[in-house]
């Protein structure tokens, strides 16, 4: 398939403004300081509301062109140009970066009015706005670059916004040092990218989007393989994907607005983003795919795994969306038509995570910033509108009919079974279809602690109460994206993104299993973890995690993938550091040192020449006067040829 | 007898030496028409006046390609460049000479001649308006250095030499603190600097035995077909090189440049080297590009090996320095070694490049001496390194101006100084002198260390009670402070317009 983007015209060549408003409002917000302080909140929620609507003007009217041309792309001036290496800074606005620029800045219009209510009394709210907006002029650049530089300047933009609001409360220490985790383990991930768009210069020229697609078919299978599995390093760190996952649940010691946007509906999909844009690439190698599919199993089923032992509200929701970006790394990795569904799945995750994470955010909010699901319970009958909207958000997730979660995950499983090697086919759709049962189980578990049974609250005169209108809008809202949004993008969506995957096959695979089996099956296993939870967990549960067996144990402790890092990274990294820092400090400052000496010594034994004597400076100008005649003089006479 | 037949005379070529020669003159008239109080102002003016008169003259030359008056000018790309350039530099040092209101009564002083402590000198030092002849001298030593990078023949050169030079020697011995200091500096740097002008005359009689003309395009031509004995061009070249390399502190004929450079008065000192560098290396791109550009396989090795030592003299004895201005001194000899290596490519890549080095270095030293001449304490400037110990937390902008320069000397990049020895690294590696570029870079890192030692001086370490107050500088010393970060900066991001500049000036004529 040849990849040429149609020129930006008319309305969409001015798509730059999606990137600068945010922008702008994050500068003015920072520079401005305290003097800001009084509105900054809702210059914030303005100019991300602004970025919206210009996307629906700008999504309408690339829908209104041609489906051969529909894309627009828009160089805005020569970013680096040396050598041979020249990298546009432009911008592509195509059905993919669309359906994104309407994901972060919808979601995110929301998210940010209801950060409005949820950090009305924190001081630093507009501190909080400036790194919201520059999250989303980031990420929207991110989605909108026409190369990979431009990609990956949104990449490092979104982690620089992340890491600030993951230790926004900076002075908490699990906070700091959760900023911190979150930074290593992504520049691992980075460093990948990186290198792989180096890769990708090296061995095609050119990092523009175009230019790359078209070239692969010229590359070995081997550097299409090292490339994909750097770009796949890359978006394992960004989307907390095994084996860089560690970082992502600690990420919830930041607001709960933050966990809603940037680590659950938008940034950690970026690495889906990449992936999906990098289709020609990934759909180029049949040994990557298999990776890519491997790495989405295994991930989604540790993080159901996970997610069934955790008793932090947001710890759980956290697991539960490592899980869920495995479905779509599944998807992508399928290739073909599975790309659209990962796609599907990424946006109405995008609405219920979002929709439960603010839900327990306006949990907590009514509870002292409780965040232990065993000291919540039968909070239903004193916030009623979060406990239906989170129920939306519950039955989605775990993909009840006709909520969105059904018409988006259950197509992967299905699709998952009709991969053409049987053992992966089984594989893989089994493993989608036990995930679908465990997300069945942690969720419910984690919906009837939190807002059925006894109540179990263990501080003083806690009265649980609703939420203030600002923040039940939000969530009313992504509630009915949670239920209607499903159905609708299914019947659209794959169309829409045609252009940019090329057109499914015809006639459809057959797996191993047809259609209505598996969607009987899936159906199913829901019911069947659903209803093991709820008996399980209706009457409560205790106050103190009880011993229980090998496997709970295990989940508990993140499946020993921390206790992991820690013995081979963590230590044999220290103690490299340690022998390194003494080998620096004996070794090369020794050597550094002595030259150093060497040098001053030599310095001031040569001072001594300038004696600030005339007739001695007359001398050495007389004997340097001699050298070079005679220097001359010898190479005159042949002495020294 | 054959009657005498003037030679044609190209007035608009030599516009900008009349204009600054008739402003020298008609300066030194003011001086006895003027009442004294009227007098700074003025000579000022007519002196910024003259630079921007000749300046505009040499832009309206711009295409001028002759060779003029006999035989002894040559008006080139090259020449009017480094004109152009030496004009900038030189009316940018004329701010730093005309301000007054750092120190009551400017960096000079009114009479030199008074017996150190009596009564008049005690009434001198209480900011008794400075001499105002400087700027008639500055600009005769400006008029010479216009000719001197234009001569095409050597007595013109010779003369020009001694024209630039005479000026320079009076205006080292005027400053008002540490007088005597500043006298010995001069008359240092005129002992000496006569010793120099001998070697270049003698090297220019053995030229003439050789050739049997003066003129460089008869001894390129000499040089092609030799008639006598070639002991007499190598002796010729060794000895002319020598009062040139001395001009430009080369080592070892460098010996007078930390001295002078010391005793000077500040606005001198920049002025020295920002300009006479300029001139100093015209000329000898001149001499061996255009004269002797047939031997350069024997003087190629000769005087890189002067490269070599001149680098690193400059680098390893700016180590141990405790003053400033005699720091920057070294730093300033190191720099003529990276510039011989731009010279020494003997292409027009190293023509262009050591043009563009010039005027990236001119402007950075500039406003370093500018720096320097804002720290001061009751008794003058406060230059022993010591002093500067946590300037950075007195005035952090100064110190961060200072900082950001400094920078620029150690060839950081995002500054002047990484694209300028860039550029002369590329074309000596073009020209197939590898070997200096490999000392060069060596010598670079060594040098790094004495900035950064100031850098760190200046904000890590705690001010001391002997700190010295920073002046709030006038607004002459605030442009040049402006126009030479600014320069610094703009080369270092954006270095193309300059580049293209010099590339299309890189042509002499012969």
């Amino acid at each position: 398939m040849e990849n040429t983007f149609a020129p930006a015209t008319g309305v969409l060549s001015n798509i730059w403004l999606l990137v600068a408003i945010p922008l702008a409002s994050a500068a003015i917000l920072l520079l401005l300081g305290k003097r800001a302080d009084k509105w900054g909140h809702w210059l914030g929620v303005a100019s991300v509301a602004a970025s919206f609507v210009l996307g629906l003007i700008f999504f309408f009217s690339l829908a209104g062109l041609d489906a051969s041309r529909r894309s627009a792309e828009l160089s805005l001036w020569d970013f680096i140009a040396v050598g041979d290496l020249t990298v546009d800074f432009g911008l592509l606005f195509d059905p993919l970066a669309g359906v994104f620029v309407l994901l972060i800045t919808g979601v995110g219009s929301l998210i940010h009015l209801y950060a409005v209510g949820y950090m009305e009394h924190d001081p630093g709210r507009r501190r909080f706005f400036a790194y919201f907006n520059l999250f989303v002029s980031a990420m929207l650049l991110l989605v909108l670059g026409n190369n990979y530089v431009m990609l990956y300047f949104g990449w490092e933009g979104v982690g620089l916004a992340s890491y600030l609001l993951i230790s926004f409360w900076y002075t908490k220490p699990s906070a700091a040092t959760a900023g911190k985790k979150a930074f290593l383990m992504n520049r691992v991930g980075d460093a990948g990218l990186a290198i792989g768009i180096f890769l990708m210069f090296t061995e095609l020229g050119s990092t523009q989007y175009d230019d790359v697609f078209n070239g692969v078919d010229s590359l070995a299978a081997g550097t299409i393989l090292i490339m994909g599995i750097l770009l796949l390093l890359g978006a394992c760190g960004k989307s907390g994907q095994f084996p860089l996952q560690a970082w992502l649940p600690d990420a919830m010691e930041g607001p709960t607005p933050v966990s809603a946007l940037i680590h659950a509906a938008t940034m950690v999909t970026a690495g889906v983003y990449l992936i999906a844009r990098s289709n020609p690439i990934f759909s180029a190698n049949t040994t990557l795919q298999l990776v890519v599919v491997s790495i989405g199993a295994l991930t989604l089923l540790m993080g159901c795994l996970i997610g069934a032992a955790k008793d932090d509200i947001k710890r759980v929701l956290a697991w539960s969306t490592v899980s869920q970006i495995g479905y779509m790394f599944l998807g992508v990795g399928l290739g073909g038509g599975a790309y659209a569904l990962a796609i599907i799945h990424l946006l109405a995750h995008g609405f219920f995570k979002a929709n439960m994470f603010l839900g327990a955010g306006s949990v907590m909010h009514g509870m002292h910033d409780q965040v232990d699901i065993r000291r919540f319970g039968g909070l239903w009958k004193h916030m009623r509108i979060t406990y239906f909207t989170f129920a939306t958000g519950w039955l989605a997730i775990i993909g009840i009919p006709p909520l969105s979660g059904f018409f988006s995950k259950e197509p992967i499983i299905a699709a998952a079974f009709e991969r053409e090697v049987v053992w992966e086919a089984w594989v893989f759709g089994m493993a989608a279809l036990i995930g679908a049962g465990l997300t069945a189980f942690y969720m419910t578990r984690l919906f009837v602690l939190t807002f059925h049974g006894p109540a179990r609250w263990t501080e003083d005169n806690q009265h649980p109460h609703e939420s203030p209108a600002i923040m039940t809008i939000p969530l009313i809202l992504l509630a009915v994206g949670s239920v209607g949004a499903g159905y609708l993008m299914s019947t659209s969506v794959p169309d829409w993104l045609n252009p940019v995957f090329g057109q499914e096959s015809g006639e459809a695979a057959h797996g191993v299993l047809s259609h209505l089996v598996i969607t009987i099956l899936s159906l199913l296993v829901t019911v069947l973890g659903a209803g093991l939870a709820w008996a399980l967990f209706r009457r409560g549960t205790a106050l103190e995690p009880q011993p229980a067996g090998v496997l709970v144990t295990a989940a508990r402790r993140n499946l020993y993938t921390d206790a992991f890092n820690e013995a081979v990274f963590e230590r044999p990294g220290i103690y490299l550091t340690r022998a390194l820092v003494f080998l620096d400090n004996k070794g090369i400052d020794g050597v550094v040192n002595g030259i150093a000496a060497a040098i001053g010594g030599g310095s001031g034994r040569l001072r001594r020449l300038q004696t600030g004597f005339v007739r001695s400076y007359a001398l050495s100008m007389l004997t340097g006067a001699m050298l070079v005649v005679g220097a001359f003089l010898a190479i005159q006479l042949g002495w020294l040829a | 007898m054959e009657p005498l037949k003037l030679p044609p005379i190209d007035y608009g070529a030599l516009l900008p030496m009349l204009i600054l020669f008739g402003a020298a003159c008609l300066g030194i008239l003011l001086e006895v028409i003027l009442p004294r109080r009227a007098r700074n102002a003025a000579q000022l003016g007519l002196a910024l006046l003259a630079v921007v008169a000749a300046l505009v003259a040499v832009i309206l030359e711009r295409g001028t390609r002759t060779v003029t008056i006999g035989g002894a000018v040559a008006v080139d790309g090259p020449t009017l460049f480094l004109q152009g350039a030496i004009l900038v530099l030189g009316g940018v040092s004329l701010l730093l000479i005309g301000e007054r209101t750092i120190e009551r009564g400017g960096a000079f002083v009114s009479q030199a001649a008074v017996t150190v402590g009596s009564q008049k000198d005690v009434q001198q030092a209480g900011g008794q308006p400075g001499a105002t002849e400087v700027y008639p001298l500055t600009s005769f030593a400006l008029g010479g250095m216009l000719l001197f990078v234009s001569a095409n023949d050597l007595l013109t050169m010779f003369v020009a030499l001694e024209v630039f030079s005479l000026p320079l020697y009076l205006l080292c011995a005027l400053a008002r603190r540490r007088r005597l200091l500043s006298q010995e500096a001069a008359l240092k740097y005129f002992l000496l600097g006569s010793y120099a002008s001998a070697f270049f005359l003698f090297g220019v009689a053995f030229i003439y035995g050789f050739s049997g003309g003066i003129q460089l395009d008869v001894v390129h031509e000499a040089v092609a077909n030799p008639q006598r004995s070639s002991v007499l061009l190598y002796a010729g070249l060794g000895l002319l090189t020598i009062g040139l390399l001395f001009k430009a502190a080369l080592a070892p004929f460098h010996v007078w440049t930390p001295d002078v450079y010391q005793g000077a008065p500040t606005p001198v000192t920049a002025f020295m080297a920002a300009c006479t560098k300029v001139a100093a290396f015209g000329a000898l791109l001149r001499v061996l590009y255009v004269a002797f550009e047939g031997v350069r396989w024997d003087f190629q090795p000769i005087l890189g090996v002067i490269a070599v030592l001149t680098m690193f003299v400059g680098a390893v004895l700016a180590v141990t320095q405790t003053d400033l201005k005699r720091l920057l001194a070294y730093s300033s000899i190191a720099n003529a070694g990276y510039l011989l290596v731009g010279v020494l490519a003997l292409n027009e890549e190293g023509l262009s490049s050591t043009m563009f080095y010039l005027v990236a270095y001119g402007f950075s030293v500039l406003a370093a001496f500018a720096v320097i001449s804002l720290v001061r304490d009751a008794d003058g400037e406060a230059t022993h390194l010591s002093r500067w110990a946590g300037i950075g937390r007195k005035s952090p902008l100064l110190a961060g101006v200072f900082t950001f320069i400094l920078l620029a000397f150690a060839g950081i990049p995002v500054t002047s100084g990484f694209m300028s020895k860039f550029a002369v690294f590329g074309a000596a590696i073009e020209g197939g002198q590898t070997w200096l570029v490999i000392f060069g870079v060596i010598t670079s890192m060594l040098l790094a260390f004495p900035y950064l030692r100031v850098v760190v001086l200046m904000w890590l370490s705690e001010p001391g009670e002997t700190t010295p107050a920073v002046s709030i500088p006038g607004y002459l010393t605030s442009a040049v402070l402006g126009l030479g970060v600014l320069v610094t900066l703009a080369l270092g991001v954006a270095p193309d317009p300059l580049l293209e500049l010099t590339r299309d000036a890189a042509q002499f004529v012969r």
